[in-house]
């Protein structure tokens, strides 16, 4: 009687488990399919808060340019750190943020650092840096 | 006849379950086999390997609708393996050149684009649909794009397709569990500072126009994954 309770028991604990399990695998498997198209876990870029700061940028009411320099800078480093790629575009709206402070000098260098970083920019890049070494009217 | 003389009580009722049934089948719909394959000759015959996205045009009563959206698509097409020319500088080369808006610059010659920004393929985006619609039962807040990708060596449209993302799929999938944690995931990775609500489900918007899949943009050339799809 104690062993046929016990069996029991089992039983019902396995029908449990099994039915955890299958629970489980149609999870993975629905999660599998969503994140197919959601996302994939692993980037090709450091991302970080850039578009929502690329966002602030376009704002009519955005912060200050020095505000949103501090920003970037932060992301920068941090992508140093862990020896991230920055994503495309990064470094040239950087060189968009000196050149609305006037440090047309970084501006310049982050251009060319985004020509060296992906060749594809460089007829933009190039487009850019001749009208900035043309004297401002 | 008769079936449009129904309560209201009878209409909650029939409502509820298909309303559930169809946030999940939108949730999957990015996922989910659409009748008929996208024809990619054109696509594959130019292979871009640079995007410009122009500021989208925006159907919309909602003034940051552009903005909104122009501020995330970088990240799909980059993650998709295209480079994408920066929109901020993008937008002030437009503007220096007297074009402030959408219109203006969606009308500029394909020659023109490639001369100056030197990409293979430019998109264009509408917003149809940006903001919240606050309704007696539920307020909803819901983005919608279309996409068209032209390629400006061959002036050939490469692709187009069109994507939304709403809030109620977000509500309803809680009780659904794994979905409603997927696209908060989502949600929650694209940002704390901007505060409008709007702002996220464009980012969403955004990455379901723009990423590779199921008759979706195909990967381009810095991606793991380039030509084999």
């Amino acid at each position: 009687m104690g062993s046929a309770s016990n069996s029991v028991v089992k039983l019902v604990v396995a029908a449990i488990k099994r039915a955890n399990a299958l629970r489980l695998v149609a999870a993975i498997a629905f999660g599998s399919v969503l994140a197919g198209c959601a996302q994939s876990p692993k980037r090709l870029y450091h991302w970080e808060a850039f578009q929502a700061q690329l966002y602030e940028y376009f704002k009519a009411d955005s912060s200050s340019p020095e505000e949103q320099l501090r920003l970037l800078d932060a992301q920068l480093e941090k992508a140093r750190a862990r020896n991230a790629p920055l994503p495309p575009g990064f470094r040239a709206h950087l060189a968009m943020i000196y050149l609305r402070l006037g440090r047309d000098g970084e501006a310049k260098q982050e251009l060319e650092a985004e020509k060296v970083n992906f060749p594809e920019s460089a007829p933009y890049m190039d487009f850019l840096l001749k009208r900035m070494t043309v004297p401002k009217s | 006849m008769r079936t449009r003389v129904f309560s209201l009580g009878a209409a909650a009722a029939r409502w509820g379950q298909p309303a559930a049934t169809l946030v999940v089948a939108a949730v999957l719909g990015a996922c989910a086999t659409p009748p008929a394959p996208y024809d990619y000759t054109a696509f594959k015959q130019n292979r871009p390997v640079s995007m410009l996205v122009l500021p989208p045009l925006n159907e919309t009563p909602e003034v940051t609708a552009t903005y909104g959206v122009l501020s995330q698509v970088t990240l799909p097409l980059a993650e998709a393996g295209y480079y994408v020319v920066p929109v901020s500088l993008m937008d002030e080369t437009f503007r220096q050149n007297g074009l402030n808006s959408p219109a203006e610059i969606h009308d500029v010659s394909p020659r023109k684009l490639r001369e100056i920004f030197g990409a293979d393929a430019a998109v264009y985006i509408k917003v149809t649909q940006y903001g919240t619609s606050y309704r007696v039962i539920a307020s909803e807040t819901r983005v919608t794009t279309q996409g068209r990708i032209v390629d400006l060596r061959t002036g050939e449209l490469l692709w187009q397709g069109t994507a939304t993302a709403s809030s109620s799929e977000n509500r309803n999938s809680n009780q659904g569990g794994l979905a409603g944690l997927l696209v908060n995931a989502i949600v929650s990775q694209i940002i704390e500072t901007a505060s409008d609500t709007t702002f996220k489900y464009a980012g969403i918007a955004s990455q379901r126009l723009l990423s590779p899949k199921k008759n979706g943009v195909l990967y381009g050339p810095r991606s793991p994954n380039y030509q084999k799809d």
